[in-house]
């Protein structure tokens, strides 16, 4: 073995990874923590209010402690059915829209005139939050559970058909070919070469979407689309505190429920 | 009969993968393709049922130019022409059945496919595909669930559900062990004869092209540089086809495959003896 030649007493230190220069460093770093104290000085925070709110948060709190299912169980009752139609319809409505959306999305399978159009389509349901929505189609259909059933749907298409039109892009394209090379139409390449290679992925986002559906549901009652949403807006408002920690009691359940049926369905159809 | 007429392909990427290649397969005769890699072959094969698009030349397959055909007759031209995978290429999640019945989806509708009722011809002649690789004991289990040598099996009898007039295969024996390699190739030919089925065979293992086929055509560079009986293959062609260091690297390594092969035997047979007077 050869002897390393060391000389101790080198100095190393960490070169900067981001920027370079010492000035603009001390600059841009100094600058950003110079304007973030000053944005919590203009915080104006009322203490005096703070106080109030605080006696106010005991009782909020002390209503969800006791929640009080009976007195108004036909409102919650009520809303939750709403909320379970509006997810469940939303979902299947979005879901078979989706499919041909997201296949008209995957470039190895469209031509190029669809798969632009097809991706504007998911472009403009993915810019806007859920609430936006909302808004915009109480405001078009009056308030109620039918806004809130066009909203989930909407959401849905831009969620599914995006994931869908990505897993057909990145298909095994060897197995593609293989029935291509039959001489199969192109519907019966979608059913046999891409199908069955998508399917369990398909599934298993559209019962995650379900479960998301569902929260998103009791989010848009908020702002007049019906469900379970309306229904604790409604109790929050008449300081019903009790009857909203039963509402808030129902939706934690409900989400649970589907959290846990959603990763078990998955699970099975790999 | 397949005829290939100064064939050509050049790549969007400006790669000139075929430059102009003749030739003519007859009847039942099984040809393999060596070169090596690079060299066109998988072009040239991916050509003839277009799954690539050729730039130039025609391809005919008794008397329809496959070159020319439009879109809806590539349909009925495609299924005469069975092809096998390098990979297998087994649509993984279906059932052995399913993936051999796709060998008929250029013969019948969208919606008997889509309801799998196929034709009980076509059913009937699935089944006896199936016995004749011996898979009859996997009919129903999905494709993924079965050994390489299997699928490859599976992947031939769906080739042959096609009832081609032609075989493509792809490096058949590229993933798969030497004996099951020798086993499928075996399978292919005696397939080839018993059916007068013309086969055009895409192979990088020159020994096993050798013992297997009748005619070999040595590709270098998208052009043909040898075409002949495999006994005409002497080791100067062999350097002309893989060039020089080519070559020679391959005879090592297949020298060496030998020597690790004969150190096991022997080994074993140490070891079995050894076993005997423990």
């Amino acid at each position: 073995m050869s002897a390393a030649v060391s000389i101790s007493g080198r100095q190393w230190k960490r070169p900067p990874l981001f920027i370079h220069s010492r000035f603009w460093r001390i600059a841009i770093y100094g600058g950003a923590l110079a304007y973030l104290v000053l944005a919590i000085g203009t915080l104006d925070i009322n203490w005096t209010r703070v106080a109030e709110g605080l006696e106010r948060s005991g009782r909020v709190l002390s209503g969800f402690f006791q929640p009080d299912f009976t007195s108004r169980s036909r409102d919650i009752w009520q809303g939750l059915v709403e909320s379970l139609t509006m997810t469940l319809t939303a979902t299947v409505v979005g879901v078979l829209i989706s499919i041909p959306i997201g296949i008209g999305a995957a470039r190895n399978v469209a031509p190029p005139i669809v798969y632009y159009v097809c991706r504007s389509i998911i472009a403009v349901s993915r810019a806007f939050q859920e609430i936006v929505v909302a808004i915009l189609f109480v405001a078009m259909f009056g308030f109620g559970p039918f806004a809130g059933f066009l909203t989930l749907a909407f959401a849905t298409i831009g969620f599914l058909s995006k994931l869908l039109a990505e897993d057909i892009e990145d298909i095994d394209e060897a197995q593609a070919e293989a029935i291509r090379a039959t001489g199969a139409s192109w519907l019966q390449l979608l059913n046999y070469g891409i199908q069955p290679q998508v399917m369990p992925r398909l599934i298993g986002l559209s019962v995650y979407r379900l479960d998301i559906n569902f929260r998103e549901s009791a989010v848009i009652g908020i702002v007049g689309a019906g469900g379970i949403g309306a229904t604790l807006n409604t109790a929050m408002s008449r300081y019903d505190y009790d009857t909203a920690g039963a509402i808030l009691v129902v939706i934690i359940a409900l989400v649970m429920i589907a959290e846990y049926a959603s990763s078990h369905i998955r699970k099975w159809v790999q | 009969m397949l005829r290939i007429e100064a064939l050509e392909k050049r790549y969007k990427t400006g790669d000139h993968a075929l430059k102009g290649v003749s030739f003519t397969v007859q009847p039942g005769q099984v040809v393999g393709l060596i070169g090596p890699s690079g060299a066109g072959k998988s072009s040239l094969i991916r050509c003839i049922n277009r799954l690539v698009e050729p730039t130039g030349g025609r391809i005919f397959l008794g008397d329809v130019d496959i070159s020319a055909v439009s879109r809806s007759d590539l349909r009925k031209a495609r299924r005469r022409i069975g092809m096998i995978f390098q990979e297998y290429a087994l649509v993984e999640r279906l059932t052995v059945m399913e993936n051999v019945l796709s060998g008929r989806l250029g013969y019948v509708s969208f919606w008997r496919s889509l309801l799998r009722r196929f034709p009980q011809g076509d059913v009937d002649k699935a089944f006896a595909l199936i016995e004749r690789v011996g898979l009859s004991d996997h009919v129903d289990k999905r494709a993924d669930a079965l050994s390489g040598g299997q699928r490859q099996r599976v992947g031939i009898a769906r080739a042959l559900e096609q009832d081609p007039e032609l075989l493509l295969i792809d490096e058949p024996t590229a993933s798969l062990d030497p004996k099951t390699s020798r086993q499928i190739m075996r399978l292919i030919c005696e397939i080839c004869a018993e059916r007068k089925l013309p086969a055009i065979i895409n192979i990088h293992d020159v020994a096993l092209a050798q013992m297997f086929v009748d005619r070999i055509i040595g590709l270098k560079a998208g052009e043909i540089v040898f075409d002949g009986h495999p006994s005409a293959l002497t080791n100067d062609v062999l350097s002309r086809i893989y060039g020089d260091e080519d070559w020679n690297a391959q005879r090592k390594a297949q020298d060496e495959d030998a020597q690790d092969a004969a150190a096991v035997a022997a080994f074993e047979i140490d070891r079995a003896r050894h076993l005997e007077q423990v």
